[in-house]
Formats: structure tokens, C-alpha cells, sequence
């Protein structure tokens, strides 16, 4: 049993069921990142954590309280919106110290706790101001300091980064990250932004259709992923997923494509599995990184295997820290990713390397991951 | 539903723009005109009116039709002049604004954020009620007003005020909260507040706008009304507008046409007044009481 | 946001039920001042009372029913035939002027004018007026013996004659001239308002493709106002089969009966001939005519918003 435990949640909507058995168990001062494409679920299992919406079944629990019935202003916990949802008719220190005043705290120690946490955030000249005089960060941060102030037992955050600018989110986001780190405060995190999922958490839970895809470290979730929406979700440039066709010779298991001159191309995998023996002669779709798609020199100096090809160069993308290369594989385009000062032209042809010691495979059928 | 100036992309050359300024500036005039006959004809003795002076400014101004419409003139059978009903509608007009906006803006909240199943059903049967025509009602409203012993009363009349206008300061509020951010309400609710604390913490200080054209609208409406002053309380318990009506349909004597203007400027006057002061607030009432809000 | 209704505390379970109980005195209030007044009125259309309060000194009933001899009755009167004719010609010119007016007012409004601030104010004012005050203005300023006709005598036109307001054959006339003067102005910002919610890049666009200003307004601009139409429509519908004060204050429906509508027929009847049954089925009339065009109406704007 966990801190918090999400129990065979199930919620509908009418007919519409918008969350399917959802069983999650968070440890106390995990950071869960609930992620996935918009209309998921993930926004709605927030607020049935919140208890802004009710389970239709299944049970929350919070330190082993069943809370399904529990308002959830006595739940102790604290929410920052994607609005960040400040009052705007109320000072910052007001909208700060409301909730402790609802829960009938006197005002002296109202003011110490306020104070206490503006320092923490560095908002302490802003107390006297409205929202409507704050810019976007400011708010974010009163907005978090709403939810300091109560001192919880879980934050839920959802989406409060996504009304920033890019630089100040990704400022805010390292803010949020150290605030975890000092204060181990139990967080679940809603975004449909996978870096933000990947930066934060301790935990990502991927979701897709009011289904948990994977649940697990972000190094799980980005190396093994155990189905192709999760491998295709995470990671940007997205992984590259093509068509290849396993063959079984002694030992060794190749995967048979084609380049972009529809050579026939044959890439050994390194420890092949049992399972994946099994689909020899079936197609199925290789799983690789743009990081494992490099030029010879780029290639991961600690990997134990590494698989060279030639391919025709398509598409050059600069990126500044790197350069993205188009390249076809079984009449996919694929990604590559390359040193920043590379020389390569479009229409030129170049060696590839190919990291197959993180290469993934998936059954086309079932999507999921054999190896 | 602003209706704010902007750029138009449509150019016109300076003759149509001469005929333009020209139409707009005759119906100025033509909707000034009743205005300009009320106040110059009140102001003038009654035989420069009678002689076909009417749209000639006063030759001796006089502001004695004024006074007697407020203190002497004959309303009915009494001559108390205009001021008695005048107060009258005043009594009726302060209370049913309060009441029926207030409860609007109670209905407008749950309806928004504390909905449930078949609340746009009910917000429909409470706004066609806006919309009926009063005829249906008279007959039982007059009895059951006969029953609570309130026939005749300004209590009466306030009741009948508050129940048709409802509709219409609900629809306002509605409207307006619906735009109202639900996570505001969503974070109170975390933060502990209850219905009522959301309400008088949270949204009702970010209501002056829609409270103050629903407050315009329920006063013009309210002390305009004419059929329920008529129907439910003739005598000295009429209203302002009655009352006017009943001072210039009266048949016996001198029609004091300079008295009746004055009379009905009098009654005019304090919605014209609510218009000049808040014109901005009482077209928004109009327009999201004819367009979606 | 619905929070559980089951197995809490109270409190909770008190704010679960408070936002209907808060709803509920008007919801209450609604349902028997106005639909519960609706059924008896159309309970009493079914009867011959004559006099409130219907029941006898022992509470026995004072009427019968007799079902829709009322409106058999009703259909045949030729007070209700007149009252019927003035609402159908009142409220064809009442609507047809006034939008136009309305539209063209907000066309010439929307040209960038130097004073719309001042002008839009002018045109708007008659709505905050009483009709008993316009109308008394009105009334006065029409009359052959003090106004239009006696002015322009002392103008020196004397064999000028204008005494529609007097004449059973252009009275009804008169009452829709008062009545477009007070509601045009509301049209004109209706339409107004649909006019500058019209996307200016796009006439932009249109302006580009060669158009003419005639063109932009027959072909792009006014095609897009139709809600402003359907609202306008409704709106002054609605207030046509309403309108009661303006003719008491101008004419009492007189002469004779000239200026008679459905309203004040009902009025008449019911209080002034005490016909409890006639005048009830007048109104059920005119509730079924407001009901055709406003309950579809509310029923599409609702759907929208959801």
C-alpha cells in the first residue's frame, strides 16, 4: 500500500467511460507524471484524486484513508490550475492565506505561513498585488505558493506550465523540480508535454484513451517501452518505427529492410531474446532513436554493438546542438541525429550507425513490445 | 456584446459621406422630436400650445406646469398631483430591483457552476417566462393577490415584479458566469469554501458589471410597467405610469396639454436619468436580452 | 462539478444539496405564477364564469364549463376580427420598418462616423421611455386640434389636413409610427452589433477581389447578420403581440374601435365587460402566437450553448 493509492478506478461519463481500472500507487514523496495526448484522462484522473469528480468505481485512498466521499477541501491536498486560478478580487497574501482561513486557522499564523512560504518563492513584494498586475510567472508561482501554504499531503498540478512562454517554462519547470527535491513533498503532475514528464517525475504514468499504457521510471518509459503508442509518445524527434522482417541463422537474429535504394539491409540484434526467435520470418517493426541512428563518430562509445549501414542522405535539419538527418528505411522516413558541424548534403550518401543494443521490437499486431 | 467603435475596411467618397452625415442628423431630429415637444410644451403657458405654438420655444417660460403636475394637478378624482404615485413607484421599484436581482444572480450561479441534470430545461421554462404575454396571468394573479391580502398593495406589486423578472436577471447572470473561470471555483472548493462562501468571496466581487445591467434593466422595466400597475392597483396605490395616464385620459375640465407634458417628462424622468448616467450598461441589458449573451 | 451524494459527512453532504435548494424558490415561484396561472387560464377559457372570484357565498362553483363554446364565441365577435386585422397590419409594417431603419441606421453608423458616441445614444434613448410617456407625447403632437395639423396652419399651409390619429381608417397607422420610433433605435444596434462582429480581414479580402461597396454589403456583409435578423424578428414579434401601454396612452384603442389589438381586446373584455371566459381565451390566443415564435427560438439558443 502506497501514500496514495488509485484502486480499479473506473470513471464514466454518461455512457462514455473516460477512465478504465486505473490502479496507480504512489510512494510518499514520489513525483508521478501523469502524461499523454489531450482527452486521455489524465486531467480527469486529477480531479477524481482532487475529488473534484467522483470515481464510479473503484476507491482513492490517501495514506490508507479511503477518501471517495470526502469533500475535497478535508482530502489535504493542494491543486495548481492550468490558470493557475487566482482570485482575482483578492490581494496575492489573500489568495495565499484563503484556504487557511476557510479552514479556520487565526490569522496571526495565517500571516506567518504566508510570509514563510513568499519567501520561499520570492514573492514576498507581491503581496499587496492583485493578479491582474502580475505577469504570467509571477501568477504561477502565487499560484504554487497557494498550494505551499497548506502544506499538504499530495500536490496536484495540472498543466501549470503550459500558459508560459518557453524559456520562462523551462525556468519554472527547474523551480518546480528543486522545490520537490527540498521539500520531498508528494506531487501528481498532469502534462502533455513528454520533456516536462521526463524532467520532473520519478515516475511517469503514460496514458492514452483512459488507459495506463506503462507506468514507470522516465528511463523505463524511454528505453523500454512496453507498447508502440508509448514509443511513439515519448521522445521528440519521436522514434523511428519500420517495417522488418526477423531472421533466424544459428545464433544470430537479423532484422532484413531495405535502404533508401532498396538495397537489402540486414541488422543483427545484440542478445537476442528467446521471444523474439519465435517470430522468425514474420515481419514485425523495429524500434530506434534518433540518438541510436548517428554518424559513425556520433555512435555511443559505450554500446556493444553497434551496426553500420550506407543510406542516401534526404533532408537536412540543423537544430544548433544537433543536426537531424532524413534518411529511408523500409520505406520509412527516418530521423538520425548528428554532430552539429556535419558536412553532409542532401542527395549525398554516408554510413549510418545504428545502436542496436537499445533497438526495440514490436509485434505489428498487438503493438506490443516483444524485445 | 460591445458595441465599440472599430476600423471598418469599407471606404465611401466625400459626397456619399455629406448624405450620410445628412440622413444620421434627420433621424437625430426625428428622434428627438417627442422629447423636444414634451420639454418645450412644458414649459410654456397653456394657450401658446393651443394657438399652434407647439414647436415653438416658450415666448413666456414658465415652470408652472411642472409644479402643478407634481402638487395640484387632478390624477383620477384627487388632486394630489403626480408626487404620491411617484413615490409610490419608487416604493415598488427599490425592493423588487433588490429581490429579483439577487435571486438572479443566486440562479445564474447554480445554473453554471453547480449544474445538474435538466438545469437548461429548467433555466428554458424560467426564461419563456420573460417572454409571455402578461394577459395570460391577470386573472389568477389578480385573485390569488385578493387571497395573500395584498390586492392593491406596493407588496403586491413587488411580488409580481420579483416573479416575471427573474427571467430575465437570471439570464444575465447565467450568461455572465458562464464565462466565469470553473477553476476558480474548483480551487475555492479545494480550498475549503462552501457554496455560499464561493459565492459572496468569489464571484459576486467580480459581478459589478452584470449586476449593474441587471439592476438598469429590472428598474426601467419595473417602473415602466404599465399592465400590472393597471390591472392590480388602480387608486392611490397606482404607480407613476397609471398615474400619468390617468392624469391625461381625464375627461373632465381643460386639457392641460403643458401639465401633461410635464407629467410625462416627470415620468420619464428617472429612467431617462438611469440612461444618460449608465446608457453603456442598459444597452448590453437590451442586446443580451435579444442575443446570446 | 458534481460532488458525491453518498455516504459523507453532513456538511458535505448539505452543500450537495444547497444549490438546489437555493434554486428552488424561483424555480417554485416560476412554475406556479406563471405556468400554474397559464393552466388556470386556459381552465377558465373552458368556462362561462363571469366574475372573480368564481365560487358562490356557500363555495359553491359560479360557472360551468362548456368547453370551447369561448372560443367558438371569440371568433365570431367582430371586436376580435378587428383586434385580429390592426395586430396583422400593425405588426406587419411594425417589424418590416423597424428593421429596415434598424439595418440601414447601423450601415450608415458603421461608415467610421465622427459622433457615433453622441449619435447611437440619440437613437437608443426611446427604450428606456415608458410607452405611456411616448405615447402621451405622441399623442399630442399628432392631434389635429394642438399638433402636426395645427402647426402647419400657423405655418401658413391652412388647407393642410393631418388627423390619422383621429381617423378610424389610419389611427392604427399612427400607433405604428410611435411604436417604430421607440424600437428602431434598439434594431439599429442589434444589427449594429452583428455588423462589427463581421471579420474585417475579410472584407479586406472582398475589397481585394474587386467589390464594390454595394456588392460587399448585398453579397458578403448582410447575408452573415442573419442571427441579427432572427433576433430582431423575434424581439419585435414578441413586443408586437405584447403591445398594450402605447395604445392605451395614445388612443384607448379608439376611434371607435380602430385601434383595437389583441391585447387590449383582452383587457377590455375581461376587466371592463367582465367576459372572465372571452378574455381568457383572447389570452390563450396570444400566448399560443408568442409561444410559436419564441419556444423554438429559446429552444435553439439553449442547444447552442451546451
Amino acid at each position: 500500500m502506497g501514500f496514495l493509492d488509485i484502486d480499479n478506478a473506473t470513471k464514466s461519463f454518461g455512457k462514455v467511460e473516460v477512465l478504465h481500472n486505473v490502479d496507480i500507487s504512489v510512494q510518499e514523496g514520489e513525483f508521478l507524471v501523469l502524461v499523454g495526448p489531450s482527452g486521455c484522462g489524465k486531467s480527469t484522473l486529477l480531479n477524481v484524486i482532487a475529488g473534484l469528480e467522483e470515481v464510479t468505481s473503484g476507491e482513492i485512498r490517501i495514506k490508507g484513508e479511503v477518501m471517495n466521499h470526502v469533500h475535497p477541501s478535508k482530502r489535504n491536498i493542494a491543486m495548481v490550475f492550468q490558470s493557475y486560478a487566482l482570485y482575482p478580487n483578492m490581494t496575492v497574501g489573500q489568495n495565499i492565506t484563503f484556504g487557511l482561513e476557510m479552514h479556520g486557522m487565526p490569522k496571526s499564523e495565517r500571516e506567518k505561513a504566508m510570509y514563510k512560504v513568499a519567501r520561499l518563492l520570492q514573492i514576498e513584494n507581491l503581496l499587496a498585488r492583485k493578479p491582474g498586475q502580475l505577469s504570467g510567472g509571477q501568477r504561477q508561482r502565487v499560484a504554487m505558493g497557494r498550494a505551499l501554504v497548506r502544506e499538504p499531503d499530495v500536490f496536484l498540478f495540472d498543466e501549470p506550465l503550459s500558459n508560459l512562454d518557453a524559456k520562462l517554462r523551462v525556468d519554472m519547470r527547474t523551480e518546480i523540480k528543486k522545490l520537490h527535491q527540498n521539500l520531498g513533498t508528494t506531487i501528481v503532475y498532469v502534462t502533455h508535454d513528454q520533456i516536462e514528464a521526463m524532467t520532473l517525475s520519478t515516475r511517469i504514468a503514460v496514458m492514452h484513451n483512459g488507459h495506463i499504457q506503462q507506468l514507470g521510471t522516465p528511463n523505463e518509459i524511454y528505453n523500454s517501452p512496453s507498447n508502440l503508442f508509448v514509443a511513439n509518445f515519448m521522445g521528440s524527434p519521436s522514434m523511428n518505427l519500420l517495417p522488418v522482417r526477423i531472421n533466424v541463422e544459428g545464433n544470430d537474429v537479423r532484422a532484413e529492410t531495405t535502404n533508401g535504394k532498396s538495397e537489402t539491409v540486414n541488422l543483427a540484434f545484440h542478445n537476442p531474446s528467446a521471444s523474439l526467435r519465435e517470430f522468425n520470418g514474420k515481419n514485425v517493426t523495429l524500434g530506434i532513436r534518433p540518438e541510436g541512428l548517428t554518424d559513425l563518430e556520433g555512435a555511443d562509445q559505450r554500446s556493444k554493438h553497434v551496426e553500420t549501414i550506407n543510406n542516401t542522405v534526404d533532408v537536412i535539419e540543423p537544430a544548433g546542438s544537433d543536426t537531424f538527418v532524413t534518411t529511408t528505411l523500409g520505406n520509412t522516413e527516418c530521423i538520425g541525429r548528428m554532430r552539429a558541424d556535419t558536412s553532409l548534403k542532401p542527395g549525398s550518401e554516408t554510413s549510418f550507425a545504428i545502436n542496436m543494443e537499445k533497438a526495440v521490437v514490436f509485434d505489428p499486431e498487438t503493438e506490443m513490445r516483444i524485445a | 456584446m460591445a458595441i465599440s467603435s472599430q476600423d471598418t475596411a469599407i471606404r465611401t467618397g466625400r459626397i456619399t459621406r455629406t448624405f450620410i452625415y445628412l440622413v444620421l442628423m434627420l433621424f437625430a431630429l426625428f428622434y428627438m422630436l417627442p422629447l423636444y415637444v414634451m420639454v418645450v410644451n412644458s414649459l410654456k403657458p397653456l394657450s401658446e400650445i393651443t394657438g399652434g405654438g407647439m414647436m415653438a420655444l416658450p415666448q413666456v417660460w414658465t415652470i408652472e406646469p411642472w409644479l402643478k403636475a407634481w402638487s395640484t394637478a387632478q390624477v383620477g378624482v384627487q388632486a394630489t398631483g403626480l408626487k404620491p404615485y411617484f413615490l409610490n413607484s419608487i416604493l415598488m421599484v427599490v425592493p423588487a430591483v433588490a429581490i429579483s436581482t439577487m435571486l438572479g444572480a443566486l440562479n445564474g450561479y447554480v445554473l453554471t457552476k453547480w449544474r445538474f441534470k435538466g438545469d437548461t430545461l429548467l433555466f428554458g421554462f424560467m426564461l419563456f417566462a420573460c417572454f409571455i404575454p402578461f394577459q395570460i396571468v391577470l386573472i389568477p394573479m389578480a385573485m390569488v393577490l385578493g387571497k395573500l391580502g395584498i390586492s392593491g398593495t406596493t407588496a403586491g406589486l413587488v411580488l409580481v415584479h420579483v416573479v416575471y423578472g427573474i427571467g430575465f436577471t437570471t439570464l444575465y447572470f447565467r450568461n455572465y458566469y458562464t464565462v466565469f473561470p470553473t477553476e476558480l471555483v474548483r480551487a475555492a472548493q479545494i480550498d475549503g469554501a462552501g457554496f455560499f462562501q464561493i459565492f459572496w468571496r468569489i464571484l459576486l466581487p467580480s459581478s459589478g458589471p452584470i449586476a449593474v445591467v441587471s439592476v438598469i434593466w429590472q428598474f426601467t422595466n419595473i417602473w415602466n410597467d404599465f399592465i400590472f400597475g393597471a390591472s392590480f392597483a388602480s387608486g392611490n396605490g397606482a404607480p407613476m405610469t397609471v398615474a400619468l395616464n390617468n392624469l391625461v385620459q381625464s375627461s373632465t375640465g381643460v386639457k392641460e396639454f403643458n401639465i401633461h407634458f410635464a407629467g410625462a417628462i416627470l415620468a420619464a424622468f428617472p429612467t431617462l436619468l438611469v440612461y444618460i448616467v449608465a446608457g453603456r450598461y442598459f444597452v448590453r441589458g437590451l442586446m443580451a436580452g435579444s442575443v446570446k449573451g | 462539478m458534481t460532488i458525491a451524494q453518498s455516504g459523507m459527512d453532513s456538511r458535505t453532504r448539505l452543500q450537495g444539496w444547497l444549490p438546489k435548494l437555493v434554486l428552488s424558490p424561483s424555480v417554485a415561484m416560476v412554475f406556479v405564477f406563471v405556468y400554474g396561472f397559464i393552466l388556470f387560464t386556459v381552465y377558465v377559457s373552458f368556462t362561462d364564469s363571469r366574475i372573480l372570484p368564481f365560487v358562490g357565498k356557500s363555495g359553491e362553483p359560479a360557472f360551468d364549463l362548456i368547453g370551447l363554446s369561448n372560443y367558438q364565441k371569440l371568433f365570431k365577435l367582430s371586436h376580435w376580427e378587428i383586434a385580429l386585422t390592426n395586430m396583422g397590419v400593425f405588426a406587419g409594417l411594425y417589424i418590416i420598418i423597424c428593421t429596415v431603419i434598424g439595418l440601414f441606421l447601423a450601415i450608415l453608423l458603421d461608415q467610421k462616423i465622427r459622433g457615433e458616441g453622441v449619435l447611437r445614444p440619440l437613437y437608443l434613448y426611446p427604450m428606456a421611455l415608458s410607452f405611456i410617456v411616448t405615447g402621451t407625447a405622441w399623442k399630442w403632437f399628432l392631434d389635429p386640434g394642438i399638433g402636426v395639423e395645427s402647426i402647419i396652419h400657423t405655418w401658413g399651409w391652412e388647407s393642410f389636413s393631418f388627423d390619422w390619429i383621429k381617423n378610424r381608417d389610419f389611427a392604427i397607422y399612427t400607433i405604428v409610427m410611435a411604436a417604430v420610433w421607440q424600437t428602431s433605435g434598439f434594431v439599429m444596434a442589434m444589427f449594429l452589433a452583428g455588423l462589427r462582429g463581421i471579420d474585417n480581414e475579410m472584407l479586406k479580402a472582398a475589397q481585394i477581389d474587386g467589390a464594390s461597396n454595394w456588392n460587399l454589403y448585398r453579397r458578403i456583409i448582410i447575408p452573415q447578420l442573419r442571427p441579427a435578423f432572427l433576433s430582431a424578428f423575434v424581439i419585435l414579434a414578441h413586443l408586437a403581440i405584447k403591445t398594450f401601454d402605447l395604445v392605451i396612452a395614445m388612443t384607448s384603442g379608439g376611434p371607435g374601435r380602430a385601434t383595437e389589438l389583441p391585447a387590449t381586446f383582452m383587457y377590455s373584455y375581461t376587466f371592463g365587460r367582465n367576459q372572465m371566459g372571452i378574455g381568457s381565451s383572447s389570452a390563450v390566443i396570444m400566448l399560443m402566437t408568442i409561444a410559436a415564435i419564441m419556444v423554438p427560438y429559446l429552444y435553439s439558443e439553449l442547444r447552442e450553448r451546451k
